[in-house]
Order: C-alpha cells, then structure tokens, then sequence
C-alpha cells in the first residue's frame, strides 16, 4: 500500500477492498512480532547457507562479504535458523538485551 | 409487446438467464431450485447459449466459482435453496465484500429440522445482513424481469454489489404462468455486456480478498454498508429503465387498495397474490384492508415503508420464518424498526405462517385479519403468534 492501513479513510478504499498495487506485501512490517532476533557470530559463519535456505519467510539474503544476513523488518523471530545452523553461529537473542 | 407463453417459472427463470448472456453458471441441484438449473445446463449443452457451465460438488464450491469468474469480469450465475444456501453462506459475506455483482436465485425453502423441501423464508433469512441486494418475487413474471434488473443494477458501477432474487419454492418455483417474453434486441439494449472496475488479468495485476488487520476493517465495513444504503437511488432508476422499457412498472413496497385501509396485511413473496384475493373478499364484505408487499428486503426502504403504512390503524405482519427466541418474525421485526420513531403509528400484530410448506387460504388469511383486529382492539398492540397450530 502507499500508505499505512491505519492512515486509510473508508472513502478512499478501492471497491470491495481491492488492492491495486501488486507485491505490496513487502511493505508489510512482520518484524514487530518477534521476541526474540538471530544474532550472527561472523566468527564462526562457513557461508553454507543453511539459516537462507531455512528462513521461510525468506528474511536472509547474501552480502558482499558472503554472508548473510538477517532483515529484521520482517523476521519474526520464529529461530530456525538458529536451530539449523550446523556450527552455532546464530543465537537468538531477546529484542529487549540488545546491546 | 413481447411473446406470451405459458411456462414453469423455474424454466422462465432459466430462459431469462440466458437471455442476459451469462458467462459463467454454476450450481448445484437442491430442490426445489433443482429445474432451474436442470435447464440451464440443457440449453448450454445444446449450444443455445455461450456460457461455461459448471458441475460443483457443492454449493460452497457454486458461489467460490462465481467468485473467482466474476472477479475475472465474467457474467456469472448461481441458483440454490435452504440447506444449500446454509452452505454456501460463507462465501455469500465474501461476494458482498469483494463487490462482485454476482446474480443468485433462491427458490425458498425451510431450513431442516426437520427435513423439509417445502417452502418458506427461513433459509435466506440466515443470511439476511449479507450484504446483498434482496429482491422478493411475488410471480413468475417478476422472476423473469428481475434477471435482467438485477445483472443491470449490480453491474452499475456506483452500485456493485451482488443480487439475490427470492422466488418462493414450489408455490412458485414449479407453477405454470404466463410469462410475457422481452425480445432479444431490447435485453441487448437494456443490459450491455458487463464492464468490471477492478478485474483479475495478468496485464494489470490487482489482488482481492486479503486480510483486513483490525487497523482497517472497520473501514472496510463502512464503505460496504454506504454502497448499499445508497443502491436505493440506482434500484429506483433500474425498475423505472424496466418501465419504460416494458410498461411494467416496479416499486420497493407495492400497495394494494391501501389507500382509506385501516387495517393492512404486510407480506414477501408469492403469498402476496393469496393475500391479494382475502383483500377483494373482505372488501366485498365492507371491510376497510389493503395490502402492503414489500418486494425490496435489502436495503430496507424504510421511507416508502413508512409512506405506504402510516396512515393505516394497524398492521397485520405475516411472516414466513421466526427469529426463535427474538421479536417474532423478521420482517415484523424490521417493520416495528422502521415505526419506532414515528409519535403516532400503527399496531403491528406478527403472525408466522406457512411455515414448511403450509398452505395459508385467502381463508386464513381472513381468520388472521380477524383476530389481529380483536386482539389489538383488546389492547394487544405488538402480538405474535404461529398461525394455524393444532393445540
């Protein structure tokens, strides 16, 4: 949407709630439901790709280093890919001990 | 003038969908909607018609269907009753939402228990606060035309909003009438291929049917009801196009020597013509009775209501489905709602009646008259009763 839904009136809304705009979900901030939030060790990464493969909502994605790294706009925190993560590079973290 | 030819309702029906060039049709057989769509699938089969016709193996899956074709621009129809009604009910709240202007016709029958194929108005009543516009037919005449009004109304795009036609079971559905013909050219004229606002095609990509977050629902539901309550305008418009089109002229509530009545019996559907009759009868007897039909349930038109009834002493509802446990009837229920804010009105005395297919004489129409006008003379002002049950 090109505005968030609170800010909508209900004269503006397109006939029977329609959404116009294709692929808006993008714009939809999941991330506010986690708890908790991977915390990556670079240390320890071997770049297999695991936490990527895993991640389903597709939060991860490759940097130019090579490693991959987390958006936290939309993952809700769910730990697979801590859990898959062969070398315990990734912990989760509770939001509220970020330091 | 159109042709005149004796023919089942049901089959009318099916003739005026056709007629109206729908694309797509899809139903699954209850009874006793089961000859309408028996002969749509005839017609299609025999390439008398350019629809795809579609075989559900339930009637959720008809209206989903409908939902998906119509959201492609395609003209779609359904067709059901009672239990199938109460199946598909989900979906209806969903058309309504998404503003396809999908047509349904209900041939009317009890909701079971017990199991009943007869006819009364219990099962739209299920899904009264749908959405939809709600049209109620007292013959087989109003069927027919009111294929072409609703697919016109629905389709105009200040209104869309889908259209149930309620056509009574049996007492309707499966009666031969006479029905006068539109020609072809003049439905061409009337009802122009249908021209959607927001449609699904891959050139210009929209989604329909996503969450609402209570952030926004509220929103959602606001401009639902705004579009119906303000259809009436358009509704007005498209009987009085009809009109002058065919000479039959339609109103939201129609009269029947009502003008001096004291006293006025209130009905939906083909009961109103059984009424009609008790009216001349009672008349001749120097009684003062009218009758008032409320052919328009969805939106309610509360001000052709009020118009038509105010002036009258008391009102004789009659209902054809109860609200268990709640105010009577429904459609009394909408009526004293309609009344409440007036200093002076009428009683309003409810009768449910014709329940599961009970006949209901111009007799017992005569014998509730009657009572009513005691009772409310007895100071019994807003009674209820289940007419005709053996005690």
């Amino acid at each position: 949407m090109t505005k968030p839904d609170s800010e909508w009136t209900w004269k503006e809304l397109p006939e029977g709630t329609v959404m116009l705009e294709p692929g808006n979900a993008d714009q939809y901030r999941t991330g506010d439901w986690k708890t908790l939030k991977p915390v990556l060790n670079k240390a320890l990464c071997i770049h297999c790709g695991l936490c990527y493969i895993f991640c389903p909502d597709m939060s991860y994605s490759l940097d130019s280093e090579g490693y991959f790294i987390v958006d936290l706009f939309y993952c809700k925190g769910c730990g697979i890919c801590a859990k898959e993560c062969p070398t315990g590079a990734i912990t989760m973290v509770a939001e509220t001990e970020e330091k | 003038m159109g042709k005149r030819i004796g023919m089942e309702v049901s089959l009318a029906a099916a003739e005026a969908v056709k007629q109206a060039k729908v694309d797509v049709i899809s139903a699954y057989p209850i009874t006793p909607q089961t000859h309408i769509v028996e002969h749509l699938s005839e017609i299609v089969a025999n390439g008398e018609m350019d629809a795809e016709f579609f075989c559900v193996e339930s009637e959720h899956s008809a209206l989903s269907v409908c939902l998906g074709s119509e959201a492609t621009g395609a003209r779609s129809f359904t067709c059901t009753s009672s239990q199938g009604l109460a199946l598909m009910s989900e979906i209806t709240y969903i058309a309504s939402a998404l503003r396809l202007p999908i047509v349904m016709i209900i041939a009317n029958r009890a909701l079971s228990g017990p199991i009943s194929i007869w006819n009364d108005h219990s099962d739209v009543m299920s899904i009264r606060d749908c959405g939809w516009i709600q049209y109620f037919a007292e013959n087989g005449q109003d069927v027919y035309d009111h294929v072409f009004i609703a697919y016109r109304l629905a389709e105009n795009r200040s209104v869309l909003l889908p259209v149930i036609i309620n056509l009574d079971g049996f007492t309707l559905s499966h009666v031969i009438e006479p029905i006068e013909f539109i020609e072809q050219e003049k439905i061409d004229q009337f009802l122009p291929p249908y021209q959607p606002v927001h449609r699904l095609h891959p050139d210009r990509p929209v989604s329909m049917g996503g969450i609402a977050l209570p952030s926004i629902f509220t929103e959602t539901k606001k401009a639902h009801e705004v579009a119906i309550r303000s259809s009436m305008s358009k509704i007005l418009d498209t009987w009085k196009a009809f009109g002058e089109m065919t000479g039959r002229y339609y109103h939201p509530i129609e009269t029947y020597k009502t003008e001096d009545a004291e006293t006025l019996i209130v009905i939906m559907g083909s009961y109103a013509e059984t009424a009609s009759v008790a009216v001349d009868l009672m008349r001749e007897e120097g009684r003062s009775v009218g009758l008032a039909k409320i052919r328009l349930w969805r939106p309610f038109p509360f001000e052709d209501f009020k118009k038509a009834t105010l002036h009258a002493k008391q009102l004789v509802v009659i209902d054809r489905a109860i609200s268990m446990g709640g105010p009577g009837g429904p459609v009394a229920s909408e009526v004293k709602a309609a009344l409440y804010g007036e200093p002076m009105h009428p009683a309003v005395y409810n009768y449910a009646a014709g329940l599961g297919g009970r006949d209901v004489s111009p007799a017992d129409f005569i014998k509730m008259v009657d009572k009513a006008e005691i009772e409310i003379e007895e100071g019994n002002r807003e009674g209820f009763e289940i007419y005709g049950v053996r005690e």
